[in-house]
């Protein structure tokens, strides 16, 4: 294809999206839209996966068994959303072993928050309160996204995760309503996820090098700073609502622009965490690689099984 | 190592609708593919049927051939009841 008839295709397909039409898997797409996808999608699923582990921690010591099932089909749920984004993800041509394989060379990211450690029960009740609570403002938004497989995906996810935001929510609120002990656990897990789950939405706009192509393309329809805003304004009351406090001395309400202003995000963390050296990195991808390299038999046996019931209906058709 | 073939899943969502394409997924088998159908995509009563095709076994057309496929049925208004003028005192038409 020459220059001028790919920049006609790019004019056809821009305007497509101005119009809110969404783009599906066979369409012509510039090759910077289909790697851009690829990368949010993976990514987006690589957290969901990943975000299982630090859960998985607090199952088998969930306070009661009503705790225990609310919590494990909280995990399953994410695996399901990962699954859904993965399957959207390969319909942009790149294929599930190529993804894993990203994942656990540490090519592709996932979301950072996940190399925190879970330390105590109520980290449980945060992480639903405060890092769903994020991850929720995050995706409302990519319900409406371009890219059609991604966009579906992000409808059936955004059902299902209010229950986990609401669970996690009520486990904060039965602590903070517990003994002073279990009140205090709820707030020590509060100081540990704030800043942490304020970063979650991104790096300041002024830092941020994808924003104006993705709002372009509808793979974001707000700021990082407005979505970080935003959580903060509805966040704040809940903890009040509990009688808890966040931890951050300068944050004020301010009555001129309706909404709290807060004090500074330690970004040499947010880095060091991205770049590989937070707290739980490495016991991440290796819970990852491990899970997949000894299940390899598993999924051998699996094709084999299949392969040779196959045969026998081939043998009995002759 | 052979890896898993992709499925397309479909699922109605209650007798008296159709089954509808939710999405995909990989499985060794026919059977292992309705079972992880049935843990991905119906864990809160989303379904009572479930359909799984092998994803290479489905031929779709091309978008590049849209104009000729879809266009035709555009300039065809007389395929509509209300291409067709009739009196208001008309009733039951």
């Amino acid at each position: 294809m020459s220059e001028k008839e790919i920049k006609n295709l790019e004019e056809i397909f821009d305007a497509k999206i101005a119009r809110d039409e969404k783009i599906e898997p066979k369409d012509w797409m510039p090759e910077k839209y289909r790697q851009t996808h690829i990368r949010q999608i993976s990514q987006h699923a690589h957290s969901e996966i990943v975000g299982m582990l630090p859960e998985g921690n607090w199952i088998t010591r969930a306070p009661s068994l009503k705790r225990k099932v609310a919590l494990l089909a909280k995990i399953q749920d994410e695996a399901g959303h990962g699954l859904y984004l993965y399957s959207a993800c390969e319909t942009l041509g790149v294929s599930r072993e190529e993804l894993y394989e990203q994942l656990h060379s540490g090519k592709a990211k996932y979301s950072s928050i996940f190399n925190y450690p879970t330390l105590t029960w109520a980290d449980m009740g945060a992480i639903g309160w405060l890092v769903d609570g994020a991850a929720i403002i995050n995706q409302v938004p990519l319900c409406s996204t371009s890219y059609g497989p991604y966009a579906r995906a992000m409808v059936r996810v955004c059902k299902e995760e209010s229950f986990h935001q609401r669970q996690g929510f009520q486990i904060m609120m039965t602590l903070a309503e517990g003994t002073p002990e279990q009140k205090e656990m709820a707030q020590d897990a509060l100081n540990r996820w704030w800043w942490p789950a304020l970063m979650m939405l991104g790096p300041l706009d002024a830092e941020s090098v994808h924003t104006e192509q993705s709002m372009k393309w509808k793979l974001k329809r707000k700021s990082n700073d407005d979505l970080r805003q935003q959580f903060i304004d509805q966040t704040v009351p809940q903890a009040d609502m509990i009688g808890l406090t966040i931890p951050d001395p300068d944050l004020k309400w301010n009555e001129e622009k309706q909404s709290y202003d807060f004090g500074e995000m330690n970004w040499d963390e947010f880095w060091q965490v991205v770049k590989g050296h937070g707290p739980c990195n490495k016991e991440r991808i290796s819970a990852r690689v491990n899970a997949w390299e000894n299940g390899k038999w598993v999924r051998d046996a699996a094709v084999a099984y299949a392969e040779k019931q196959e045969n026998k209906i081939v043998k009995q058709a002759i | 190592m052979k890896n898993w073939p992709l499925w397309e899943v479909f699922i109605r969502s209650k007798n008296g609708l159709e089954h509808r394409h939710c999405g995909s997924l990989h499985a060794s088998d026919a059977t292992m593919a309705l079972e992880n159908a049935r843990d991905v995509y119906t864990r809160r009563n989303e379904g009572v049927s479930i359909w799984v095709v092998p994803s290479a076994q489905i031929t779709a057309s091309n978008p590049n051939d849209n104009a000729e496929l879809f266009e035709p049925a555009k300039d065809k208004a007389y395929r509509h009841p209300t291409f067709y003028e009739l009196p208001d005192e008309l009733k039951h038409m």
